[in-house]
């Protein structure tokens, strides 16, 4: 029942995602972070298989991190997805796959340009001007083709990541209630309250 | 559910007269959802040779890697272009490495071959997911719309087609096809390879 949206806009990448940890029909906890912080620039909302998405975003977060610490920089969006890409494609032929969907949001400090990328369980990746995933998708998707601006402003993005909550809430059967929300731009990561 | 029509997609290609083209759609779904509409699965090899890559769109860009370094190792060790015939054999045998266990991509090919005389010669192929090699001397054609494909290219294409003509046709036939299929469309591009240049368009399609 995890749902995740992000957008692009006009330099910065939002990213939310539902709060709710549940387990069968139990919410086990409401204020749940499924966003990580790869890097000052990375975003990444994770969902999926319980266990399978933290013990995946803290591997991707690490080595991410070893990454920067090898290299004293740190890996440009495409790049950092076309990694996570792939791990997640080998391991769909392992042994026991990682079943996780993400979206990567980051903010290019070298072109200046906000990059999203939709990535799926069985690693494939799209480049997109704005993804969902969980049942959100289902309604999300064809709001955003509507009213989706790829120059508007971080408020007027604000506005139609609303106008995308309110949509589940109407007419999800289940509502998740509270949303992180999370934007990355040329001044790095910070955690809105909508 | 076919696991070869989870993301949708469709190829072809197509000969003229010392010419080639090549041409896929542009969607990318999850079963009937689109996600995308700008999912490109033709690349470049070299300069004389397009691989299309219709099929399970997470081994589109895992193959697309894997011929973009085993182009570069043929490269860096015979000192030369990889040609197309080649290339097409390298291909075939990358997917029965897989027999057991395959990759679920039916790559489309189109290139021109050096002849004997400095010329060249238009080459087209296709394998399906474990590399079994088909060529031809009209079309050749993969993906959720084939069965589409065929029946419209079979009566559209015709012998020795001029560049701009034959960019036309293979327009026309995928553009017809993938309105029959649900799971193609969504916009498409299209490559012709001439001999001293290549040109790349892209098309505009139904959108529903």
């Amino acid at each position: 029942m995890d749902i995740s949206f992000a957008l692009t806009g006009k330099g910065y990448v939002i990213v939310a995602a539902d709060t709710v940890a549940a387990r069968s029909i139990v919410k086990m906890k409401v204020d749940e972070d499924k966003i990580k912080v790869l890097s000052p620039h990375l975003l990444m909302a994770y969902s999926g298989e319980p266990g399978d998405t933290v013990q995946f975003a803290e591997y991707v977060e690490r080595n991410i991190r070893l990454y920067q610490i090898r290299n004293t920089h740190a890996l440009r969006p495409p790049s950092a997805a076309s990694w996570i890409r792939r791990t997640l494609a080998d391991s769909l032929r392992s042994r026991k796959p990682y079943a996780v969907n993400l979206l990567v949001g980051g903010y290019d400090t070298s072109t200046h340009n906000p990059h999203l990328y939709w990535i799926d369980y069985l690693g494939t990746m799209s480049e997109v001007p704005f993804a969902a995933h969980g049942y959100g998708a289902y309604f999300a998707l064809s709001l955003l083709d509507r009213y989706h601006d790829p120059e508007a402003s971080v408020e007027e993005g604000l506005a139609t990541l609303k106008r995308c909550i309110d949509e589940v809430a109407k007419r999800l059967v289940v509502n998740p209630e509270k949303y992180k929300v999370k934007i990355v731009d040329k001044d790095g990561v910070r955690e809105v309250e909508i | 559910m076919s696991i070869m029509e989870y993301n949708g997609g469709s190829v072809i290609a197509m000969v003229g007269k010392d010419c080639v083209a090549i041409a896929s759609d542009l969607r990318l779904g999850n079963q009937a959802l689109g996600i995308s509409s700008n999912f490109q699965k033709i690349f470049p090899m070299t300069n004389r040779i397009f691989l299309g890559l219709p099929g399970l769109a997470t081994d589109v860009t895992t193959l697309k890697e894997t011929f973009r370094y085993r182009v570069n190792m043929f490269t860096i060790k015979e000192e030369r272009e990889i040609e197309p015939e080649t290339f097409a054999h390298l291909v075939s045998s990358t997917l029965y490495e897989r027999r057991f266990g395959p990759w679920f991509i039916e790559p489309v090919m189109a290139g021109l071959q050096k002849t004997h005389d400095g010329g060249y010669k238009p080459y087209i192929a296709a394998t399906d997911l474990i590399g079994c090699l088909n060529f031809a001397k009209d079309f050749v054609v993969a993906g959720t719309a084939s069965t589409k494909l065929f029946g419209v290219a079979e009566g559209l294409w015709e012998p020795d087609l001029e560049p701009e003509d034959l960019f036309e046709t293979i327009s026309q036939t995928l553009l017809n096809a993938v309105d029959r299929d649900a799971y193609s469309g969504w916009g498409a591009e299209v490559y012709v390879l001439t001999k001293d240049k290549v040109i790349k368009r892209t098309l505009k399609g139904r959108m529903d």
